[in-house]
């Protein structure tokens, strides 16, 4: 018999431990179909972040560092620098990146480093119960918003594409969605793009790629997925934001 | 052949790194230290390897953390209030057993505190440097010749035992300038990491960099094991003594104040005082042993240090309390003068008359 669908072969033969319904699953299996489709899995070094993405070292078949909250850019930059020749992307939430490791990202965009961000935002932190992160939308509860976020109170949301895609060193910054499937096969396509632009050293890439807590939310997998797409997207525009061979 | 050439303590410390195989230097500048920076930045490129300056000392360990991770010889060095800023990676880079060398020229505190030399990062150096159960190894230069061979022999030790390697200095060291044989620097042996992140390049299992466990058992086993290699560790603690044989009153000093206390040992000799000094050279491991056995015939100890009292500590430890031990000390970037450690030694010895 044909085998027609199968794990690809970068991410490994081990259950995760991310919530029933969570899209990390999705994202994860993303970016291993894209390692196999470029045979990246062999030279590729992945950074797990802190956040519900910490255990990606056990998920991803390709050497990976664990770093501390927050600073994956910089670890990143620095297993770069030591050896060019390796492919080297970094996975982490919103809080990670967006709050603790603001400057880690901006400055490892500044200066070009050839790496790739897969940025997962879901508008909340998970691993920790729920609190309010950058990205939490106005009017969104949260165990640390539980009256809704306001932004004259608590201030406003990062954008994070928006911002990175002002920078020069960036090559390319694309926001996308896995909540139908169409979204989530150009989800692939961008991430593939972010990996091929790396591999041509082309500097920084990043994918944001919108994403669910149903736990967090409070929500079935389902609504959670229809709550993104009526609350998040609106707030978070799909697109590129910057693509150095374009514009 | 001896290769004599003239240079400041930051500089010396910068060529011993080039010398050792360092080619990943990831910095912030920050006063008295920006010489080992500035050295890197000039030299680093023409040798092939890489000057980065980050945008804190955060994200510099943080990169020093991924370039070591790679299985390279990376350095970073800084000042206190930078050394502060690094230590939630060196925490992290003792839980995956990472070797890096990390220089600390110290300047007064706490806070922003000066730019004068000081020695009150003791305790962070040597104590807690990050939250967890860990340790660094701790090597104290006392003249720019020391500098510069305590790197190389820096990077030697943070491979073998896979740990951080701290060079502690101080502002005054880091800017004396003095003739330093730079021919000792060539000896780099070559450990084998075959736990770095290299890429598997389809040939091996996968390799991990990782700090988290999440069974407390899991996690307990493994502090106990590397407390096992800290044991062995124990093994390099060294002092550099001076006139110690019939001392009867011991100095215990590192640093810029050893170097002051060997006068003030000339002047109380001279005055028929047997005073003699014990050098730690290796503040971790702290040379306990060195200072028991002094203790069995020494009748007082003076510690000369530049902070309010933090290496006395280890020093009564080391004693058991066995013998009186007086402090010397100065803060906030003042140094001590040899006619103070003089008097201090006096006073020591007229304590032990009395
Ligand atoms: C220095 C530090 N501060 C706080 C934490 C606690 N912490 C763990 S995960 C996390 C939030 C992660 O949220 P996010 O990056 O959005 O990822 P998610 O869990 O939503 O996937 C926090 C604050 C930590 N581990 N380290
Ligand atoms: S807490 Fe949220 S982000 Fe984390 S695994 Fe569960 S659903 Fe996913």
């Amino acid at each position: 018999m044909e085998i027609v669908f199968q794990r690809p072969k970068a991410l490994s033969d081990v259950s995760s431990h991310y919530c029933p319904g969570c899209t990390h699953g999705i994202i994860h299996r993303l970016v291993a179909e894209v390692l196999d489709e470029l045979d990246l899995t062999g030279k590729t070094v992945g950074v797990a972040p802190v956040g519900c993405a910490v255990l990606a070292y056990n998920y991803f078949e390709c050497d990976m560092a664990q770093a501390a909250h927050g600073r994956a850019p910089a670890v990143a930059t620095g297993l770069k620098r030591a050896n060019p020749a390796n492919i080297v992307f970094t996975y982490q939430g919103d809080g990670d990146l967006a709050a603790i490791g603001t400057a880690e990202t901006i400055h490892a965009a500044a200066r070009g480093e050839n790496i790739t961000i897969i940025f997962v935002n879901n508008a909340i932190y998970g691993m920790t119960g729920g609190q309010m992160a950058p990205t939490t939308i106005p009017g969104q509860i949260t165990q640390t918003s539980p009256y809704g976020r306001d932004p004259k109170y608590a201030g406003f949301p990062l954008k994070v594409c928006e911002t990175l895609s002002t920078i020069d060193g960036t090559a390319y910054a694309e926001r996308v969605s896995v909540d139908s499937v169409k979204n989530v096969i150009n989800a692939k396509k961008a991430i593939k793009k972010a990996f091929e632009y790396q591999i041509a050293g082309k500097g920084f890439t990043i994918v944001e790629v919108l994403s669910t807590c149903s736990t967090n939310w409070g929500l079935e997998p389902v609504e959670a997925l229809t709550w993104l797409r009526e609350n998040l997207i609106p707030y978070y525009p799909l697109g590129v934001y910057k693509d150095k061979e374009v514009f | 052949m001896a290769e004599k050439v003239l240079m400041k303590g930051n500089e010396a410390i910068a060529e011993a790194a080039i010398m050792a195989g360092c080619r990943h230097f990831f910095g912030y500048p920050i006063t008295p230290q920006t010489e080992v920076a500035a050295y890197m930045a000039k030299r680093m490129p023409k040798m092939g390897g890489t000057y980065l300056q980050a945008e804190s000392e955060i994200a510099a360990i943080n990169m020093v953390y991924g370039a070591s991770s790679a299985g390279v010889r990376a350095m970073t060095s800084s000042s206190s209030p930078g050394i502060s800023l690094k230590s939630e990676g060196l925490s992290y880079m003792a839980g995956s057993d990472l070797p890096a060398v990390l220089v600390n020229i110290q300047r007064g505190g706490p806070g922003l505190g000066g730019i004068r030399p000081s020695q009150s990062d003791y305790f962070q150096a040597t104590r807690s440097s990050g939250h967890g159960d860990f340790h660094m190894i701790v090597l104290a230069p006392n003249n720019v010749q020391e500098m510069f061979d305590l790197t190389v022999e820096a990077f030697e030790l943070a491979d073998q035992y896979r740990m951080t390697a701290m060079i502690l200095g101080d502002g005054m060291l880091g800017q004396v300038m003095e003739p330093v044989d730079i021919s000792r620097g060539e000896a780099a042996s070559n450990v084998t990491k075959d736990w770095a992140l290299t890429g598997t390049k389809g040939q091996r299992k996968r390799n991990v960099i990782n700090s988290l466990y999440l069974e407390a058992e899991e996690l307990e086993m493994l502090n106990l094991k590397r407390f096992e290699k800290y044991a062995d560790v124990e093994k390099i603690a060294r002092t550099d003594n001076y006139l110690t044989e019939d001392a009867e009153v011991i100095i215990v000093a590192y640093g810029i104040c050893a170097r002051i206390a060997r006068n003030a040992i000339n002047e109380a000799r001279k005055k028929g005082i047997k005073a003699g000094l014990i050098r730690p050279v290796t503040l971790w491991p702290f040379p306990k042993n060195q200072l028991k056995t002094a203790a069995e015939k020494a009748k007082a100890f003076v510690v000369v240090e530049m902070s309010m009292g933090q290496m006395i500590q280890d020093v009564e430890l080391s004693i058991r309390c066995s013998r009186p031990v007086h402090l010397c000390s100065r803060t906030g970037g003042m140094v001590p003068t040899p006619e103070a450690v003089l008097e201090a030694i006096e006073n020591a010895a007229q304590a032990e008359r009395s």
